[in-house]
């Protein structure tokens, strides 16, 4: 069942075609990769998707509702929540109080400081919740941004590079926890490393200079001569 | 919960303090302090956009004088009797700052205080352009009579103190329950990362107004009181210092604690009289006291303490 369809998504900066004409069709549960080399249009096409950005031409549908001119908070309500490339918590707040901005759109009151531990165990942060978020290390206030996220209880969530900067035991961390969450929801990722691609993806769409270059499989896209030739030149 | 309730007794002591000084403190001190505490409801007022939402307005004395004027002048011309006078400042306050928000929160940072002083203005003028029914200039005395509620008659020491602080402590505690609650969280992180609260679905421009909206009716609730108080309403509180004011007590007291703008105008307050009393440059002493903060205390005085000693202060 597809919960995102995105037709003939367009969007240039100052001349230059970020997003050139782009169809994409997100599955309601799993992780659907983006890929590509640098500048291909992948921050530009989920920016699009999460409205902080609006686009020239096309339309976007999400849950069989077009949502093309609905400004983000409305997107966010609807149920997409977006994780930044660059990691954009609140520093001069507690963990909790990050953790608790999101929780806080879906829980009552009453039952605040509950479901804020609930989500600071399931991204390994309960031990850090009175702890400035600034004073984290880089590798928690990633997995602090991935759980905002996820704390908003989203449908669809989109992961700009989650594992960007991490060591390698920290990437092993998150990569079962975004299965777990793919399991459940719609999660679209964009990612360099091949190798979390491999593990996490079902669908994987291949953006270069602003179009689909292809769609399949991690195996069917690694298959693929025109992947290939863009990648290797 | 023990930092909540440490915070609610420390401001409750606050409160009970201020009680008890009414009874004793001599006449001199005790009408400035019951002085302080009506400007510190403005103070708080401005805290609330600037301090805690992150909305540097130099325009408040706007609201400030709506709800002086609305209070004084339909008390002046008998439309009400002084308690309706007083909501309908709050109503001033607040309403006219829904409006200009509107306009002005279209943009931020400079351009959104320019507009804001612009605005503001634009109100001061019109405060002396309408002098016939305003008292332009030099404004006009509310008499006696017309600033009697119910059984306290405000031109009295001991009602007055008495309205001051009823005023000064519901502005307190709404400020504490404010800044505790799930909204109060919402507006400082409209101040942090804008976008990012964007993102969790918090549309900025929504959040920012209704801290407007709020400062504001804190605001004219200040300016209503004062004008049923002190019994006197002019265009001087509608000019551009009286915008900055607020700005200075609260960086001095604290920006973003609840305390924080009491404590800056009283120490504000305290240092221009102290100065007035050695020197006829009273503003040089304000200066250097300005300086030194932000050389020596860049967070205010609570804020300073609160980042060295006292973690759990709101």
């Amino acid at each position: 069942m597809t919960l995102l369809a995105a037709r003939g998504l367009a969007r240039s900066f100052g001349g230059v075609e970020a997003v050139a004409g782009v169809d994409l069709d997100v599955a309601a549960k799993g992780v659907h990769s983006l890929i590509g080399p640098n500048g291909a249009g992948k921050t530009t096409l989920t920016g699009l998707i999460c409205g902080r950005i609006t686009p020239d031409a096309g339309t976007i549908r999400f849950a069989g509702q077009d949502i093309t001119r609905l400004p983000a908070p409305a997107r966010v309500r609807l149920g997409i929540a977006y994780t930044f490339q660059i990691t954009a918590i609140y520093p001069g707040l507690s963990v909790f109080d990050n953790l608790a901005l999101a929780v806080q759109r879906r829980v009552p009151a009453r039952g605040l400081a509950e479901a804020v531990q609930a989500e600071l165990e399931r991204v390994g942060l309960a031990s850090r919740a009175a702890v400035r978020a600034g004073a984290l290390s880089y590798g928690h206030q990633r997995l602090l941004e991935l759980g905002m996220g996820l704390a908003l209880g989203p449908r669809l969530l989109i992961l700009d590079e989650p594992t960007q900067g991490l060591a390698a035991d920290e990437i092993a961390a998150v990569v079962p926890l975004i299965r777990e969450v793919g399991a459940e929801i719609s999660v679209l990722m964009i990612e360099h490393n091949i190798e979390v691609v491999n593990a996490l993806a079902g669908r994987v769409s291949v953006l270069v200079e602003g179009r689909v270059l292809a769609v399949g499989s991690p195996a069917e896209i690694a298959a693929d001569p025109a992947v290939r030739a863009a990648y290797l030149g | 919960m023990s930092g909540g309730r440490a915070s609610l007794a420390l401001h409750l002591g606050v409160l009970a303090l201020l009680l008890a000084l009414g009874f004793v403190l001599p006449p001199y001190p005790h009408a400035n302090l019951a002085r302080v505490m009506v400007l510190a409801v403005y103070a708080m007022g401005y805290n609330l956009a600037f301090g805690y939402t992150g909305l540097l307005s130099l325009g408040h004395a706007l609201y400030f004088a709506a709800g002086m004027y609305a209070a004084g002048l339909t008390v002046r011309f008998g439309v009400f009797p002084a308690a309706p006078a007083f909501m309908a400042g709050v109503a001033a306050g607040g309403g006219l700052a829904l409006v200009v928000g509107v306009l002005a929160l279209r943009t931020t940072g400079a351009a959104f205080m320019i507009v804001t002083l612009m605005v503001a203005q634009a109100g001061y003028l019109a405060i002396l352009t309408f002098g016939r029914v305003t008292g332009g200039d030099e404004g006009f005395v509310l008499e006696r009579a017309a600033r009697i509620v119910g059984p306290l008659d405000l031109s009295q020491e001991g009602p007055r103190y008495a309205a001051a602080l009823a005023l000064f402590a519901g502005g307190l505690l709404a400020s504490l329950a404010l800044v505790r609650s799930r909204a109060g969280r919402v507006l400082v992180a409209m101040r942090e990362n804008p976008e990012r609260s964007r993102m969790l679905g918090y549309d900025p421009f929504r959040w920012r107004l209704l801290a407007l909206g709020l400062s504001g009716a804190f605001a004219g609730a200040a300016g209503a009181g004062y004008a049923l108080l002190f019994g006197y309403v002019g265009a001087s509180f509608a000019a551009i210092d009286h915008s900055i004011l607020p700005l200075l007590w609260v960086l001095l007291g604290g920006a973003g604690t609840v305390l924080g703008p009491f404590v800056g105008t009283l120490v504000m307050f305290w240092l221009v009289d102290a100065a007035s009393g050695i020197t006829t440059a009273p503003q040089l002493v304000v200066g250097a006291a300005l300086v030194a903060l932000v050389l020596f205390a860049r967070r205010g005085l609570m804020g300073s303490l609160r980042a060295r000693l006292v973690p759990w202060l709101p």
